[in-house]
């Protein structure tokens, strides 16, 4: 229990998510020929399937949909919802995911029917408004990243790579250059060489060096003229700035290669540093980080790509433009195409426009500074017992190693992630960067306040002072106990694939 | 300014002094001055929470939306279908909307199954074993599809139906131009049936639309031929709402079903966020693309759900990754699942034979009123092409004025060999005699 004089208001120990049986499938609750919805009634005769579809074609059993009532519907859902972390919850500190409050504004301008309800087949003469939206979005998007125009399209931050490293591809091929790889530092997220790798380029890794940050003379030492690009992230992912970006921007572009800019870390320097005046070229943000539009337990997110003036014109397409007040969608002189079925997550763009405009220029400065400034204070307050892995200022994350606490006590970042659960508190991102061993990648966000904080410094000193004991280390191999699940077998999991109802032996 | 961070001036300082710091500022002591932006951003300044909801209200004032004043007969990819309240109230829950993946799964076992019953129900309806947690929609889908085909068989050409979406295979070609896939168009004929070239042993695949994007329900028995003599994959793209009447792509031969998830539950949105169907077969699972949720146990022999064959991934797997999909449409997924359990099997029969009758009955009175000729020779389900001695794209301009989205105008990107100009239609369970009758007189003056 927490000894602190203020309750902190991120701590989610008292949810009802703690404990609770097992619950069973909807399927469970089916039962033959209960109802629940009823369709409306078009007032048109009803005709029988089989007078005017193909025999051959023609279902001879109705989809094994669930029965149940609308009640039990109902009351499954709400009962799943029990059973879930969220943000709305409690602290999320979830390194690399930037997991701040959302706030519910947005919620009121997702839902309205006046954008949540236009078909994107609707001429443009009677979408006026979507296209004046997109718009505004990106203008606030070029002048937070410093770049000239930008696509909203990309569905998430991978997709918005993949879309990039192709702008990159056309501006190469348009030049007659000839590259084939792709510098990527060793600490890099899972998508970036993934993205690579279907965008056709080989991956170059780029060694850390003792700072955590790029190594300024191998990287020299790798750059040719094969190379197209680099992909960074400023900060990158052990939460430090690169501060060498203007040299590394040198070396990059005097073999006419192009900066891409990863970001998943944005968070931590809008309004202070922007990545085209770092020298980048093609930047793509994570709205559903940065700009607070939820994650919705693993997506919709959106992931938009900025550039500078000279790739604007192999920009993906449609792009929307606005010319003496009347918007219409283009295609760029040299675009590489589309990239979504229509638009994009169009009403992701609303919720984070709407998150902009509620901050403003000031705001999402601040926003930024105290994503920042908490990141450090906890940093601070846990380092007696958990080591940062680099000692620099951090940005709006940082990265400890519990390597000293598996050594000596057998308790690995994964036990102290677990036992988090226990206590109230969201797990941070562990095992990655792949580069720091036993790594706990913390990242509080700045919507989380200094009590939250400070109970979070001290579950997590508690649990390392339990480790140290034993009497109390073992418990923590074993936790979470208060969760609706303990410890999951995953290699079953793999073993005995189970995906479906239907797959159950 | 706004009250998003909760910080009070005496704990900024109180935290900076612990720090051993004065300012903020001096956190960013680390990037070089000459990076720093030392001006405000030209950001117009911070708004109170209803002023922010008024102008984003004031842009949709100069939208037209297809509940309210622009009666929708549009489809393409995006159909107007009604969407039970408890998808709607349930899937705004902030346990579903503001949860992160899945990565922790003592705390997250209400989405993970959510998707469990999610990848039941969308197999059932695909009729193969095999469904993920969803990708971003209907054209990352075919694009994963692709990748996948290519991946198995080892070739880089595919052959794409003329019939399927042209927005998806517009996808497709950008995303080919990566990896250096080749892909081939195969025309569809007057009757809107794909020509399909001869058998090739270099194809690795053969991607058929069913219903295709005109509304025609094509002959993939043909297609899984075709795709079994050249030792290829055969991947069905499907409109889910059909397969409520219409056999499962798996039961046709489909190695790959794909699907835009929308009309399960999801709102038009302008076109997202949406989200893609992808089944496979057992065979594929490992190539599988994107999340896969799979039961389990805990230590206590408790039913569990989890992410599962996590290795197929793009943060364990890197640049040797056949996919770089992280963020998927879960929330989407919730919704899908939550609808289409509303619906039941008898509510998803109906959705489909409605959308049937209605068809049936607006071809009619097309032909009643001397709009349309004949009934296509070849069967369609609830989507359907019309030519007009008008251009299509003038008729939806004008009908716009009538209060209609009349369909989607088969120009430009959206043209199709002989359907060129022709306006493609589509109905669902929400169209109503009344609707369908205004439609269809409001249509006779404005395509005479």
């Amino acid at each position: 229990m927490s000894t602190l004089k203020e309750a902190p208001g991120g701590r989610a120990s008292s949810s009802p998510l703690m404990g609770g049986e097992v619950e069973p499938t909807i399927f469970e609750f089916s039962h033959e020929s209960r109802r629940t919805g009823a369709i409306r009634n078009s007032r048109i005769e009803q005709v029988d399937p089989k007078d005017f579809l193909p025999g051959d074609y023609l279902r001879t059993k109705k989809v094994n949909l669930p029965e149940v009532s609308e009640r039990d519907l109902v009351a499954h859902f709400m009962r799943l919802t029990h059973r879930q972390y969220a943000v709305d919850l409690g602290s999320y500190p979830l390194g690399s995911c930037t997991m701040k409050y959302n706030p519910k504004l947005a919620d009121a301008v997702a839902t309205n029917p006046n954008l949540s309800g236009v078909h994107p087949q609707t001429p443009p003469s009677a979408a006026q408004g979507w296209i004046e939206l997109c718009v505004e979005l990106e203008r606030y998007l070029t002048e937070i990243t410093g770049m000239a125009a930008a696509t909203l399209a990309p569905a998430a931050g991978a997709q918005g790579e993949l879309t990039g490293l192709l702008i990159m591809k056309a501006y190469h091929k348009n030049r007659g250059n000839n590259k084939s790889t792709i510098l990527i530092p060793d600490s890099a997220h899972g998508t970036n060489p993934a993205s690579v790798t279907l965008a056709g380029y080989k991956v170059v890794t780029v060694p850390s060096d003792s700072r955590g940050l790029v190594d300024l003379e191998k990287l020299r030492a790798l750059v040719n003229d094969d190379v197209a690009g680099i992909m960074l992230t400023n900060p990158n992912t052990v939460g430090l700035f690169e501060k060498d970006i203007a040299e590394i921007a040198k070396a990059i572009h005097d073999v006419d290669g192009l900066l891409y800019y990863d970001g998943a870390n944005l968070n931590a320097i809008v309004g202070v540093a922007r990545p085209g005046d770092m020298g980048f070229d093609i930047v793509h943000s994570n709205l559903h980080k940065t700009f607070a539009t939820p994650h919705g337990g693993g997506g919709p997110g959106s992931g938009p790509v900025a550039v500078v003036d000279r790739l604007t014109q192999f920009l993906p397409g449609p792009y929307p433009i606005v010319v003496d007040g009347v918007g219409s969608w283009i295609m760029p002189e040299k675009s590489i195409g589309r990239v979504h079925s229509f638009y994009g997550n169009a009403v992701v763009y609303a919720r984070a426009l709407a998150f902009m405009k509620a901050l403003g220029a000031e705001g999402l400065k601040e926003m930024s500074e105290y994503a920042v400034l908490n990141a450090n204070y906890l940093k601070a307050k846990i380092a007696p017992y958990y080591p940062a892995a680099y000692d620099e200022t951090c940005m709006h994350e940082f990265v400890v190693t519990a390597a000293g606490l598996k050594k000596k006590y057998g308790v690995r970042a994964l036990d102290v992630a677990k036992t988090l659960l226990d206590r109230g508190y969201h797990a941070p991102t562990v095992y990655f960067p792949l580069i720091v061993e036993e790594a706990l990648m913390i990242e509080p966000t700045e919507t989380e306040s200094k009590a939250t904080l400070d109970c979070l410094a001290e579950i997590l000193i508690d649990i390392a002072i339990e480790a140290s004991n034993e009497d109390s280390s073992e418990a923590l191999k074993h936790g979470p106990t208060r969760t609706p699940v303990s410890r999951v077998d995953e290699a079953r999991a793999a073993r005995v694939l189970v995906t479906t109802m239907d797959a159950k032996g | 300014m706004s009250s998003f961070t909760p910080h009070t001036s005496d704990e900024v300082e109180s935290m900076l002094k612990f720090m051993g710091l004065t300012s903020v500022e001096q956190l960013y002591d680390t990037i070089p001055i000459a990076l720093q932006l030392r001006r405000s951003l030209d950001l117009p300044e911070a708004l109170s929470e209803v002023e922010v909801i008024d102008e984003l209200a004031a842009y949709g004032k100069k939208n037209r939306n297809a509940s309210i004043d622009l009666v929708c007969f549009a489809g393409g990819g995006s159909y107007d279908h009604d969407i039970a309240t408890v998808t709607s109230t349930l899937g705004l829950r902030g346990e579903f909307v503001t949860a992160y993946t899945p990565y922790q799964p003592e705390v997250a076992q209400g989405v993970l199954q959510a998707i469990f019953e999610f990848q039941t129900m969308v197999s059932r309806i695909s009729g193969l074993a095999i469904t993920n947690a969803s990708l971003y929609d209907g054209g990352s889908a075919l694009v994963e599809a692709i990748n996948l085909a290519c991946a198995k068989t080892r070739r880089s050409k595919v052959v794409l139906s003329e019939g399927v979406n042209p927005n998806w295979r517009g996808v497709a070609s950008t995303f080919a131009e990566g990896p250096g896939h080749e892909l081939v168009t195969a025309k569809v004929d007057q009757e809107g049936r794909t020509i399909w070239p001869e058998s090739d042993s270099t194809v690795a695949a053969y991607v058929v639309g069913y219903p295709n994007f005109l509304g025609f329900i094509e002959d993939i028995a043909a297609a899984r031929k075709l795709a079994t003599d050249s030792g290829a994959l055969l991947i069905v793209a499907y409109d889910p709402i059909a397969i409520s009447l219409l056999k499962s792509p798996g039961e046709l031969g489909a190695d790959i079903a794909i699907a835009e998830g929308q009309p399960l539950g999801i709102p038009l949105s302008y076109g997202g966020p949406y989200l893609g169907l992808f089944s496979v077969t057992m065979d594929l699972v490992r190539l599988l693309p994107g999340r896969l949720v799979g039961e389990t146990v805990d230590t206590e022999d408790r039913t569990s759900y989890v992410t599962t064959l996590r290795a197929r991934e793009q943060d364990i797997r890197r640049e040797k990754a056949s996919s770089n999909v992280c963020t998927n449409q879960t929330l989407m997924a919730v919704w899908a699942a939550i609808q289409m359990s509303w619906w039941g099997k008898e509510g998803f029969y109906e959705v489909g034979r409605s959308s049937l009758s209605s068809r049936v009955y607006l071809e009619n009175r097309l032909i009643e009123e001397g709009l349309l000729d004949r009934r296509s020779p070849t069967p369609t389900l609830r989507e359907f092409p019309v030519r007009f001695n008008k251009s299509a794209s003038d008729v939806v301009e004008a009908m716009v004025g009538e209060g209609f989205l009349a369909g989607v105008a088969l120009e430009g990107a959206n043209s199709i060999s002989n359907f060129d100009g022709s306006l493609l239609i589509a109905l669902t369970e929400k169209r109503t005699r009344s609707q369908i009758d205004s439609y269809v007189k409001s249509l006779k003056e404005v395509a005479k």
